[in-house]
């Protein structure tokens, strides 16, 4: 199925029956902003109910590269991107499917937080729900329930009326992944979620990726090694559009194959 | 301290004491011209004010122009009851959909209508609302209204919907949200607070109009008894008052215009209010 699978395994690899356990992947996946290629030829699988970091420089295509799982780079004027996308083996890119329906199935938490502040908490919590015309039934379950889950049910439990807007950045961000896990996805792709955070925040949200890959298959894109190394289970290396070393996250980190992953998470890079 | 830095610490020390003085000053002349006009309309017009003025129609001995407030009033209401949601339908498409013909063509017609004299527009209207119903009408008014305040409610709409950070529109569409779902629930609903002030602006506009009620609603010396007939309004009465000779008439156009000017404040400053209560939560 894949190149760099393939290479894996030719090295003895420890990459356990990856076309079996893969919930998404991505077939030769090229994309482009108008003219300018983002992306060359990506293939790479995402475990199911396991977390993938992406690391690489900034710039390389990490945040193209998750907005073509679920169908939102197409979004952005000008974009387009060739090749093809399984989730659970089927293509999301082909002629019948609807971008809406990929979406609902897989779910995205972006770099900056962006609840709807004019919205209450609440709101924000059901709004895609809402969005999709569906009127969930017991909505303060559903609330407690996936704010519960994450971690935010405790801060925000008294002031589930307030807008979005009035939390502070991480917990703004955990609303938004909240968001997320109340329309149930199967994938959440979470693009530098910590980015704006604190170090306390940031603690808090990878302990909640630590929680929820037991129900999701998580895709998270880093800027920090650490990070990285700390909550994923599988970590690929982008370069300038393309996939450089994809492994075991601690393959990645203590022994990589290539010498610019090497490099670059010694942070040697220039 | 320098002698450099010193000289430049006393300029703007100097100019931190000019600045809010030369500003209070602008402030002061530009409200000026607004209060002198109140004030001259208010001494004209208070003499001429009674209880009548308030209780009967034009045509009735001892006159007074309760139909023309009336009409004011509900000529305002349904030219916004047609022209607001019609401006922040096409306002909204235009902002959502910028690149399609069919947005480009809106907002073409959007700038030329707003460039287009307002008596131009009640002609308009006349030759296509009250000449093919043969008679003028409240209808036609409100119509006519409503067309001036279309590119005013479409541009607020679009400028402010376009303001709308496309974070917030990623999110919705990331939730699985179809593009008109995001574009009314999203984007609408968060540039709304500004919107309700641009119609605001735009139902203050027209309430003042005069030219283009001219041949639509025309004008009646009583009541109107349904949407289809001719119908009064302040500024038609006073056009038509002042035409006259006579004094008694003249007094009542102050009066009216007394009126008029205070009825669109109390607009303004209500609708600032509910803005604001709004914006508070
Ligand atoms: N809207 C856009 N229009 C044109 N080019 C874009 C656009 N967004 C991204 N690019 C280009 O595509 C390439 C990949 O961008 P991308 O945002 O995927 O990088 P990234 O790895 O996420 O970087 P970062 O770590 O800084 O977020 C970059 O060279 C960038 O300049
Ligand atoms: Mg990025």
């Amino acid at each position: 199925m894949n190149d760099s699978v393939d290479r894996l395994r030719a090295r003895g690899a420890r990459v356990e029956a990856v076309e079996a356990s893969a919930k998404m992947s991505a077939a030769e996946l090229s994309a482009w902003f108008g003219d300018k290629q983002a992306l060359r030829s990506i293939t790479l699988p995402l475990i199911e109910r396991k977390v993938t970091a992406i690391i690489g420089p900034s710039g390389c295509g990490k945040s193209t590269f998750i907005r073509c799982l679920n169908r939102m780079h197409e979004v952005v004027a000008g974009a387009r991107a060739t090749g093809d996308v399984l989730l659970d083996g089927k293509s999301v890119y082909g002629a019948d499917v609807d971008p809406v329906r990929v979406r609902r199935r897989v779910g995205m938490v972006f770099q900056k937080p962006n609840p709807f502040p004019t919205m209450s908490v609440r709101d924000n919590v059901l709004a895609g729900l809402r969005l999709s015309g569906i009127d969930p039934p017991d909505t303060d379950a559903l609330v407690e329930e996936v704010l519960g889950q994450a971690a935010l049910w405790d801060e925000v439990k008294d002031a589930l009326d307030r807008p979005g807007g009035a939390l502070s950045g991480g917990q703004q961000q955990r609303l938004c992944i909240a968001r997320c896990l109340a329309l149930e996805p199967e994938v959440v792709l979470m693009d530098e979620p910590c980015s704006s955070l604190d170090p306390i925040a940031t603690a808090k949200i990878e302990e909640l990726i630590h929680d929820l890959r037991d129900r999701y298959t998580i895709v998270v894109v880093t800027h920090s090694m650490q990070q990285a190394a700390r909550v994923s289970d599988y970590t690929a290396f982008f370069y300038l559009g393309e996939l450089v070393e994809y492994d075991h996250a601690d393959v990645i980190f203590t022994k990589p194959s290539d010498p610019r992953t090497e490099d670059y998470i010694t942070g040697r890079f220039g | 301290m320098t002698p450099e830095l010193e000289s430049a610490y006393r300029g703007r020390k100097l100019a931190a004491r000019v600045a809010p003085a030369a500003s209070g000053a602008a402030v002061v002349l530009a409200l000026l011209p607004l209060f002198a006009v109140f004030a001259y309309v208010a001494s004209h017009g208070a003499r001429a004010l009674s209880l009548t003025f308030f209780t009967e129609p034009v045509g009735v001995r001892g006159a007074g122009m309760a139909n023309a407030i009336f009409g004011t009033i509900e000529l305002v209401v349904l030219a916004s009851a047609m022209g607001i949601p019609l401006g922040i339908a096409a306002g909204l498409y235009l902002a959502e959909y910028a690149s399609t013909p069919l947005a480009r063509a809106v907002r073409f017609s959007a700038d030329v209508l707003a460039g287009v004299p307002s008596i131009l527009v009640g002609v308009v209207v006349y030759a296509v609302v009250v000449v093919r119903m043969k008679q003028f009408s409240a209808l036609a008014g409100a119509a006519a209204l409503a067309v001036v305040m279309l590119p005013l409610v479409t541009r607020t709409t679009d400028e402010l919907a376009r303001a709308v950070p496309d974070s917030l529109r990623e999110a919705a569409l990331a939730l699985g949200a179809p593009r008109w779902r995001t574009a009314l629930f999203v984007v609408l609903r968060t540039a709304a607070p500004g919107i309700r002030s641009g119609c605001l602006l735009a139902v203050a506009r027209v309430s003042g109009e005069t030219a283009p009620l001219l041949f639509t609603a025309y004008n009646n010396r009583f009541f109107n008894e349904s949407l289809l007939d001719p119908t009064s309004t302040l500024q038609v009465q006073i056009f038509t008052y002042t035409m006259t000779p006579n004094d008694d008439w003249h007094a009542q156009a102050w009066a009216a215009a007394l009126v008029l000017v205070t009825l669109v404040i109390v607009l303004n400053v209500l609708a600032r209010r509910l803005v604001a209560e709004e914006e508070s939560g």
